[in-house]
């Protein structure tokens, strides 16, 4: 079977995308990361890779919510496809495969 | 959060938005700015104004992309304009276009065809003058000798050369050079050949001139100069001395006294090449054999032809002989400090004038002035075609309208009408091309060339395609642009396209009349003033009378030994009203002579003084006017020790009382002033009359001059002249030139010019009063309900008229304030050239100005009353 290739930053927005659920946008989506990994995250590169995301069919969207606040734009809300979240899946299953073949004693190093 | 205090002013920097707005991906502009507005405040209550201004303009930049085309809008679009059916409607709706407005088709394509007509002409002759000797494959090696010498202050240059200087260049310089060549006797000479007698231009040069010039042998060999007998002919040559016969090795004879064996024939030299009238080439050797053996370093009678080695560069060869000449002469001759330089091939058609030892151009200023003057009348035709598109255009508002409505872009319209116009200027290259082909013998007429469309070149073809391009795209932007801008709910109601407060809609508009008729006076003023010119220097007194006046050159010695009795024979003819022999024609003296010494000369002066070998009968023969003493007498012996002055050489001179002054020429021969006569114009018409010194001389003569009885008819004078000269000189043909013609051939070149500048004058008055009469019609056209109206109230036809004319005539009159002191500035110029020149009065203006009002009136007027006796019941139906 052919892997989607998702990059490390591809798959933290995609998975972020997938928490905020209906609440997905520009603004939400980089204030959640910056919540979870507790770093600046710049706002062009969300844009950019939420626009890559949605090339690619792991993402759809829909306009709507305008806000005073926004200038009367609307925001542009996000929701996985059923291909992205395949693609999620196969990335978890990847990882897991990776911990499970891990020695306990490695596994025992690292604390967990 | 609290550290930082809440910001007055919310928003993030404008122009970084405007950036955004301006070159952001189109298809996410408006989240992407929102998202940015909202992150802006989050990071406003995060960081403070500062980090969140840095942070918002990094995220700008990041998320410029400033060529990225919507995605979506392409789905949208109207589809490809080059689309089959797209321009097969194009091309019916201008063809129906063309049809509909027949009257307007004809002026837009007749005035352009003519302009480009013009244009192209211009361009062939412009190349043809450009390309001038290009054809010797030598070109850019080969140079002509040429010398500046001193002449009390002033400094002249020539081509004259002695012959001496070819053994010193080989000697000295031989290493810069690879050919060399000299050359004399240029002119026409007698070829015969058993019974067949033939005149041809033909010269005596070096035999490297053949390879030199790379002549294209037909028969025998470029080293056919070789033997001292020997000649080679050009292909007409032979075919006019020999007939369809073998021409090789046959004997000829030139000027029946040299026999020659024709050892080569060589294909004619083209017509734009310096050497085009050269027939024949003999050997220099053989010319050097008669040459009297006292010609040293001073007689620069011959002409010398070089090319520079294959590494050589022009200018340092020129640079390393200027002192050739100087190097091997006496102090009396240093005294003229010659310098020798090169003038390369490339050179001799266009910069050819010299002044003061610096070369200041030449033909080259023709060249610009045709060719400017040949785009201006292609201006015009554009100029033309552009105004009466956009006036018509308004007719056509309503099929921008629809086609915008339907969903037509803006470019897409643009194409359309770009398209159209390079239909029409297609259509009028063709005929253009006709009108070439047609008026090109007429043309190669006036110009004296020979000039042919080079229809078998593919470059030809190529400069014809760049030239439509260049001319439709140029013709038809403006109404292009202009047309596809219109807003189409304004263009389907049918108002508002005429901006407010102008008749002519635009002043773009209204420029391109001025500027047409600011082109079109300039070329009238300029065109009356090279006439004045030439008529001014036509209607110089000359101090002789040239009518009825033949000469003859003098070709036997038999002539000379028994003067007494030929002149008494030609008297005799009873059509001879005197005779006279001089050296040099009365209408070229181009014999000049030095080393005269009088009285109250400045010793540092360096004289020169144009000299005239005349008999007794000279003043009778051309009717000079004596100023002071008197004219030659047989009653007098003393007088073969005699100078007549003229008045030029008297101030010269600086003579107080110039009568009986003692003049010393050469080492103890001391001549008598005996008479001063009116200057006499021998040479340029447009130049002062030389310092000429007139004396008596029997032998050195080349010229017979007869003033024919004024009863006496031309041509029976000549048969008669003819018969007496064949006593004399049986071998020889008789030929003889009138001095009036060849006076009046001196002025070929400006009546040249003013034949042509009259050609383009009426041109572009034509074009330009095409297009007015055009747009005049159209004005007319538009406010046919405005004029019913005012003549429904009372207006009469004049009133009419002013008001229709009265814009136009305004917008002439500002042309002609331009066009007045620009053709004043250009025209000034031209004159300071001839030192003989008319003034530019204010008459030639105010009748210049006159006549495009005339014109421009003649125009309007045709329109204008037409509209202004239109019936207003009519007028005011048409709705």
């Amino acid at each position: 079977m052919k892997r989607t290739f998702l990059g490390e930053f591809e798959e933290l927005v995609l998975l972020t995308v997938a928490v905020l659920e209906e609440e997905a946008y520009g603004v939400s989506v980089t204030q959640e990361l910056e919540k979870k990994t507790g770093r600046t995250v710049g706002f062009s590169t969300v844009h950019t890779t939420l626009q890559r995301l949605e090339e690619k069919g792991y993402l759809s969207s829909r306009m709507g919510g305008a806000t005073a606040e926004r200038g009367g734009r609307r925001k542009r809300f996000f929701i996985v496809t059923a291909f992205g979240r395949k693609a999620l899946r196969e990335v978890k299953q990847v990882r897991e495969d990776l911990w499970n073949a891990l020695s306990p004693t490695t596994l025992q190093l690292m604390g967990s | 959060m609290a550290d930082f205090p809440e910001p007055i002013n919310g928003g993030p920097p404008k122009w970084t938005t405007m950036l955004l707005a301006w070159l952001g991906h189109p298809d996410t502009l408006e989240e992407a700015a929102g998202d940015m507005l909202e992150i802006y405040q989050y990071r406003l209550k995060q960081f403070g104004k500062r980090k969140a201004d840095r942070l918002y303009l990094v995220d700008t930049f990041r998320l410029l992309r400033p060529f990225a085309r919507s995605k979506h809008e392409k789905k949208n679009s109207s589809g490809n304009p080059f689309r089959l059916v797209m321009l097969s409607n194009y091309f019916k709706i201008a063809l129906r276009n063309l049809v509909k407005n027949k009257g307007y088709s004809a002026i837009n394509i007749g005035g352009l065809a003519v302009g480009m007509a013009v244009a192209l002409l211009i361009g062939l002759w412009v190349f043809d003058e450009l390309s001038f000797n290009q054809n010797h494959a030598h070109y850019h090696k080969i140079a002509q000798v040429m010398q500046s010498q001193n002449f009390g202050g002033t400094i002249q240059t020539g081509d004259g050369l002695p012959r001496q200087l070819e053994q010193e260049l080989r000697n000295k310089y031989g290493n810069h050079f690879k050919y060399m060549a000299l050359a004399g006797g240029a002119g026409e000479h007698l070829l015969n050949s058993g019974d067949q007698k033939v005149m041809q231009n033909g010269r005596y040069m070096g035999p490297e001139i053949s390879e030199m010039l790379s002549l294209k042998m037909l028969k025998g060999t470029r080293s056919g100069l070789a033997d001292m007998n020997s000649v080679l002919l050009s292909e007409s040559a032979a075919k006019a001395v020999f007939g369809d016969t073998d021409p090789m090795d046959k004997i000829l004879k030139i000027d029946n006294k040299n026999a020659v064996k024709v050892t080569g024939v060589y294909a004619d030299l083209p017509s734009n090449s310096s050497f085009s009238d050269l027939s024949f080439i003999a050997p220099w050797k053989l010319f050097e054999r008669d040459l009297p053996d006292w010609l040293g370093w001073g007689n620069n009678w011959f002409n010398m032809y070089v090319q520079i080695a294959d590494h050589a560069e022009m200018g340092q060869v020129s640079a390393a002989i200027a002192k050739a000449k100087l190097n091997s002469i006496d102090q009396e001759e240093a005294k003229y400090e010659p310098l020798i330089f090169l003038q390369p091939m490339s050179k001799w058609n266009l910069y050819s004038e010299f002044k003061n030892g610096v070369n200041t151009g030449g033909r080259i200023s023709v060249v610009w002035l045709f060719g400017i003057t040949g785009l201006f009348v292609l201006m015009l035709a554009c100029i033309n075609f552009m105004n009466l598109n956009t006036a018509r255009s308004e007719k056509r508002a309503k099929e921008i309208g629809v086609r915008k409505a339907v969903g037509s872009a803006k470019t897409q319209l643009a194409i359309q009408f770009l398209g159209e116009s390079l239909m029409v200027v297609t259509i009028a290259f063709v005929l253009s091309l006709l009108i070439v082909v047609v008026s090109l013998p007429a043309f190669n007429q006036l110009v004296d060339k020979k000039i042919v469309l080079p229809f078998a070149q593919p470059y030809f073809w190529l400069a014809c395609i760049t030239f439509i391009l260049i001319t439709g795209i140029v013709a038809g932007s403006y109404p292009a642009l202009y047309l596809s801008s219109f807003k189409p709910i304004a263009a389907l109601k049918g108002i508002s396209l005429k901006p407010t407060g102008s008749r002519l809609a635009g002043s773009p508009r209204r420029m391109l009349v001025v500027l047409q008729f600011t082109v079109s006076v300039t070329l009238i003023i300029g065109t009356i003033i090279v006439y004045r010119q030439v008529q001014y220097a036509k209607n110089r007194p000359i101090g002789y009378s040239r009518q009825q006046l033949l000469s003859s050159p003098i070709k036997s010695d038999e002539i000379i030994k028994h003067y007494a009795a030929f002149r008494n024979d030609l008297l005799n003819t009873g059509v001879v009203e005197e005779v006279t022999a001089t050296d040099s024609p009365i209408t070229n003296t181009y014999v000049t002579n030095s080393g005269f010494d009088w009285n109250g000369k400045n010793p540092a002066m360096t004289d020169e003084f144009v000299t005239l070998r005349i008999t007794h009968e000279f003043g009778k023969t051309v009717g000079w006017k004596i100023r002071e003493g008197r004219d030659f007498s047989k009653e007098f012996a003393t007088d073969s020790m005699g100078f007549v002055l003229n008045e030029a050489a008297v101030k010269y001179m600086g003579l107080k009382n110039p009568i009986g002054e003692m003049i010393q020429w050469g080492d103890n021969e001391k001549y008598k002033v005996i008479g001063v006569v009116k200057d006499l114009v021998t040479q340029s018409p447009y130049e002062p009359a030389k310092q000429t010194i007139f004396f008596l001389n029997y032998k050195r003569l080349n010229t017979v001059n007869i003033k024919i009885k004024p009863s006496s008819s031309a041509s029976l004078a000549v048969t008669r002249i003819e018969s007496v000269f064949k006593k004399y000189d049986p071998e020889n043909l008789f030929q003889y030139t009138f001095a009036d013609q060849e006076y009046a051939r001196k002025f070929s070149d400006e009546e040249r010019i003013a034949r042509l500048t009259t050609v383009f004058a009426v041109l572009a008055v034509l074009i330009s009063c095409l297009g007015l009469f055009g747009l005049a019609s159209f004005v007319a056209e538009q406010r046919t309900k405005e004029i019913g109206i005012r003549k429904v109230l009372g207006a009469s036809i004049a009133g009419l008229w002013v008001l229709l004319s009265r814009e136009f005539l305004l917008l002439v009159l500002i042309s002609c304030l331009i066009a007045g002191p620009l053709a004043w500035y250009f025209m000034n110029g031209w004159l300071e050239k001839y030192t003989y020149h008319t003034e530019i009065s204010w008459w030639i203006f105010a009748v210049s100005v006159l006549g495009a009002v005339l014109v421009t009136l003649l125009t309007v007027s045709f329109q204008a009353i037409r509209a202004a006796l239109l019936n207003p019941v009519r007028s005011l139906r048409s709705e």
